[in-house]
């Protein structure tokens, strides 16, 4: 699908610099053209987004096949014919989408148009905001989209900036600590990722069509293929210390951007210091970066070792549900606890990754996009609260129920589908990933079932505490939500609903990628069981 | 003779031009009166030539004057990266507080920056160990006047003071291990004492006694820690436009003489068996991890201080130990691919630590101060240097899409393809850490409000076309890289060696 001559993933990845550009040019007076041109920028995208769904071929795999790929833009972007010592420096201009990242472009594009709804009432250097926000929308969707290693390492730290003057500039009151915080930590990450690509460039090579020589690439696909290792080359072979060393390194890279414990303490800061609309972005997309990060890259690249740590993640995925849980229990602040909620989410989709087996994937992939709009909406509800009343201390409320009916009935939706009741999206994808897991991890499928006890129990706890019980005298004048705040959050509880009773919508899309990911993970597995 | 002297002299054009020109700054600001900027011109001309003329060199690789300097691809580069920062620096110049306010003294400053060109050219080309002995001296006898400049100013004067002392220590430690190194192979040029040790009779233990002692030599120029205690202080007090050119000429000049050296010297030439591109050392002399426990103590040194810094000059100063502890790895791996990357480090280092150092001074000028205080809401105040200093920072710190994310990426592939695993780690922990001293300058631009008179900054038009004619390649080699690393590669060919 192309549009002038280029292709529509180049369109969806880079419209937002486009708006960038057109935001830095128009004058700082003129506030809500500052406010239009993101919003018809990412109203672009969605409907890009849409398209690229619509032209979806569900039958094709991907992950490790250039044919499986969809909407494929290749380019060489930097070509070096070097010397003979230092080989071919090749990087592509590499794009696709397939069954993985298809849901993850759709809640991009779904989430930062929404973000632009949330951030209608920022007034503080807005023209500076919004330039950030439409960069760190870019950085997002290349993310998603690349599959040139190199290419997915560059958009991976053109977030980190944006995200920092986001946090830092329109946040709360500890904002400095908090966007120092998470710079330091996802660079700490991002070093030790940048690592292993330079490991995995040295070690693959493949043939170059053109001219019949061997070259080092930074192709995402020729990495998946073990024919391609060099041998004798740093992470040739099967389950070695090196490559064990390699694994570990992207792990650490892609587990403090989930955020695994514990690596999590960046997070609840993020999260409390960050505006509203800066909150939904971080816990609808940027959590999925290193989850996607450990799917896309990490299983295929090294199934040996995906399959030799299995349990550790196992292990990690139980402690991030309960524990999270329990830390959401024991806030007052409810952003916090929306903050901690995610760490426990986050960990079913890491549960579901652990399985190895396709129900367990497809449980976490689709849980991915469901914590993705249930959470955004979780963060928007919090953002309506204090909009109003200037305080997220949870029992600073009661009775809200009285005073905000429609507020309530959205807030319903949202609280329901979070702790996992049947009838919303986020039952099925929980269930998939437990029911996946329990095929492979018993006992820690078991203990992680506590998890969703807790949720519930902190869900509901908040939701008598805020809105049933008493009404407090102090609120009595708040106004329901707003027209503006409804455009962003009914949407969002539209899909959840719909995806929860009829939840093949999203499934459908991953059904076969996730398959294939599976056998490729598997066969790596079994190839480094034998001697 | 003649005619291998005519010869020598013809390839010698740009040095001989630094000479003349160096006649030329004096006798003009004489004619012009003392207070006129005519030296400066002069000096900007002249180096301009003789870097247009060392261009014209590239391609060709012979010794002249009998083995004493050679011109190579290697020299060349050099060449053309001081020349290039020399010319920044004299544009610098022109725009600074400090220079102008001492107008008397440009004849000084304009000839002495030519004397530091002209002993900066002949340290990249030189291949004999009295040849690299002088060229050091010129460059540093010149550098001690010129961080003095502003004599006014007591920190000036302490800063030249204390550059002189530890350069006269460390020149002297480096004449005594030259001397114990011609008395171990009875030669002072570089090919030779590299046939003397292929014998394999030398001592081990002279042979060692004299190398740490020639690397307290290299190590005072490139300001590796144990030999950086004058960097900090001599930033600080240097001219701002001084200290800059310091950070980036003085220490590529180092580098080139200290990876010839070590190159030419040590390097087994006939080793079998090695891949393309790999070196082996003489008698299993293995100097190279002696330059792995300077490079980790240098950068995480650098920049464990840099974190308490709050002097923006002493900041970049810390900064720049930082970044000369990150070039040392390359030299580590005895590879071409080392030698490729540090040579990308450095044409990426000239953009963006250049530009640093810029919007530094241009901030000085408007203020009068360095503190980081005096960033405070500087982001309101004047956009477009303050995210030029963003993006300067970012490529310090090595974040994609700029430049020095190559410079960092060139690096580790270097080491990683050695199997140098431990040092690409901590390399890459050490970026981290530095990321936390820059984003506090940036932080006080665009995180805090000013703290008192909060006008606008407004900086003339040919101050904002330095800052972008320096920006825009710190952006553009970060996303196309291709001419740096061509240019890297060609150059890393050093006469008679393969």
């Amino acid at each position: 699908m192309e549009f002038l001559g280029i292709g529509i993933l180049t369109w969806i990845t880079f419209l937002p610099i486009v708006g960038m550009i057109a935001v830095l040019i128009v004058p700082k007076e003129n506030q809500s053209g500052l406010k239009w041109i993101p919003l018809v920028i990412t109203g672009i995208q969605v409907v890009l987004a849409g398209m690229i769904y619509a032209g979806f071929n569900k039958s094709m795999a991907g992950i490790n096949t250039l044919e499986g790929m969809q909407f494929v833009e290749k380019a060489r972007w930097i070509d070096i014919q070097g010397v003979p010592w230092f080989g071919r420096i090749v990087v592509e201009y590499f794009l696709g989408v397939d069954g993985l990242s298809i849901s993850m472009v759709l809640l991009t594009a779904l989430i930062s148009f929404i973000a632009v709804i949330a951030s209608w009432n920022i007034d503080k250097a807005l023209k500076g905001y919004m330039a950030m926000l439409l960069l760190l929308d870019t950085g997002m969707m290349g993310v998603f989209v690349a599959l040139d290693f190199f290419l997915f390492y560059v958009f991976w730290e053109v977030m980190l900036l944006p995200m920092y003057f986001l946090i830092g500039i329109w946040g709360g009151p500890r904002r400095e600590y908090a966007a120092i915080k998470f710079f330091l930590y996802t660079l700490l990450g991002s070093v030790l990722m940048l690592l292993a690509m330079i490991a995995l460039y040295f070690s693959v090579t493949v043939v170059d069509p053109a001219t019949g020589e061997k070259i080092y690439t930074f192709n995402m696909l020729a990495m998946m293929d073990p024919a391609n290792y060099e041998p004798g080359s740093l992470l040739a072979g099967v389950g070695t210390y090196w490559r064990y060393l390699a694994y570990v390194a992207l792990f650490i890279g892609f587990a403090i951007k989930v955020p695994i414990f514990p690596f999590h303490t960046w997070l609840p800061d993020a999260h409390v210091e960050a505006p509203t609309a800066i909150s939904v972005i971080l816990a609808g997309i940027l959590l999925k970066m290193g989850t996607y990060g450990l799917l896309r890259i990490s299983f295929p690249m090294f199934p040996d070792a995906a399959n030799y740590f299995v349990v550790p993640l196992a292990v990690l995925a139980l402690i991030n549900i309960v524990y999270g849980a329990l830390c959401a229990m024991a806030q007052k602040d409810f952003k916090k606890l929306i903050a901690y909620s995610s760490i426990s989410h986050m960990g079913v989709v890491l549960l579901g990754m652990s399985a190895m087996n396709t129900q367990g994937m497809v449980g976490a992939v689709f849980q991915m996009f469901n914590h993705g709009t249930i959470t955004a909406m979780l963060f928007l509800i919090v953002g309506v609260i204090y909009d109003r009343a200037h305080t997220r201390d949870l029992d600073a409320f009661g009775g809200l129920a009285l005073t905000m009916p429609k507020y309530t009935g959205v807030m319903t939706v949202a609280f329901f589908a979070a702790l996992g009741l049947p009838g919303l999206s986020g039952f099925i994808s929980e269930a998939f990933s437990f029911l996946g897991a329990f095929q492979t991890h018993r006992m820690i499928t078991i203990l992680s079932t506590l998890g969703i006890v807790l949720t519930a129990a902190y869900m509901l706890w908040t939701l008598q505490r805020v809105f049933l019980g008493q009404p407090n005298e102090k609120w009595a004048g708040l106004p329901d939500i707003n027209g503006r705040e409804l455009f962003a959050l009914v949407p969002l509880a539209v899909i959840v609903i719909a995806l929860g009773v009829y939840p093949s919508l999203m499934i459908d899309l991953m059904t076969s990628s996730l398959n294939h990911l599976v056998e490729v993970v598997k066969a790596g597995g079994t190839m480094a069981m034998v001697p | 003779m003649i005619e291998q002297i005519l010869h020598s002299l013809s390839l010698f054009l740009p040095e001989t031009t630094l000479t003349v020109f160096f006649c030329a700054a004096i006798i003009v600001g004489l004619v012009a009166g003392r207070t006129s900027r005519a030296s400066l011109y002069v000096a900007l001309i002249g180096i301009a030539l003789a870097t247009w003329f060392a261009i014209q060199q590239a391609g060709s690789s012979e010794g002249i004057f009998t083995g004493m300097v050679v011109v190579d691809p290697f020299a060349t580069f050099f060449k053309l990266l001081i020349g290039m920062s020399a010319i920044v620096i004299l544009l610098f110049s022109l725009y600074s507080a400090e220079v102008q306010s001492t107008a008397h003294r440009h004849i000084e400053y304009g000839s002495l920056l030519l004397a530091m060109t002209l002993g900066m050219f002949l340290m990249a080309g030189s291949t004999n160990l009295l040849m690299m002995v002088l060229a050091i001296e010129l460059t540093s006898l010149s550098s001690y006047v010129l961080a003095g400049y502003t004599r006014e100013a007591t920190d000036s004067s302490e800063a030249s003071l204390k550059y002189i002392i530890y350069g006269a220590v460390s020149t002297g430690l480096m004449l005594y291990g030259v001397s114990i190194l011609f008395g171990l192979t009875g030669a002072t040029d570089f090919y030779n004492i590299n046939r003397a040790l292929a014998t394999g009779s030398v001592n081990a233990t002279a042979l060692l006694v004299a190398t740490i002692m020639i690397v307290a030599g290299f190590g005072y120029k490139i300001s590796a820690v144990p030999f950086h205690f004058w960097t900090p202080d001599v930033y600080e007090g240097a001219p701002v436009t001084i200290t800059a050119f310091l950070s980036v000429a003085s220490k590529a000049a180092g580098f080139a003489l200290m990876m010839r050296f070590f190159k030419t010297c040590f390097i087994d030439a006939n080793a079998l068996g090695l891949p393309a591109g790999m070196w082996a050392s003489l008698q299993g002399f293995e100097w190279n991890k002696l330059l792995a426990i300077l490079s980790v103590l240098t950068m995480t040194l650098g920049n464990l201080v840099a974190v308490w810094q709050n002097n923006l000059k002493r900041l970049l100063a810390y900064s720049s130990i930082a970044h000369a502890g990150y070039m040392l790895m390359g030299v580590v791996v005895l590879s071409d691919k080392g030698l490729a990357a540090v040579l990308i480090y450095f044409i990426v280092y000239l953009f963006m630590n250049l530009g640093a150092f810029y919007v530094v001074m241009l901030v000085a000028n408007k203020t009068g101060s360095e503190d980081i205080d005096t960033y405070k809401g500087l982001g309101y105040r004047s956009p477009l240097i303050s995210v030029a200093m963003v993006v300067f920072f970012i490529s310090l710190a090595g974040i994609p899409p700029t430049a020095g994310f190559i410079g960092k990426l060139f690096l580790f592939a270097a080491l990683l393809d050695a199997k140098w695993i431990w040092l690409a780690v901590v390399g890459a922990l050490n970026s981290v850490i530095s990321l936390y001293y820059y984003v506090r300058v940036v932080r006080n631009m665009f995180l805090r409000d000013p703290e008192r008179n909060a006008e606008p900054v407004v900086f003339s038009a040919p101050q904002v076309v330095i800052v972008l004619a320096l920006l825009i390649p710190t952006i553009l080699f970060g996303l196309f890289y291709s001419p740096i690393v061509e240019l890297a590669n060609a150059s890393v060919v050093m006469f008679g060696m393969k």
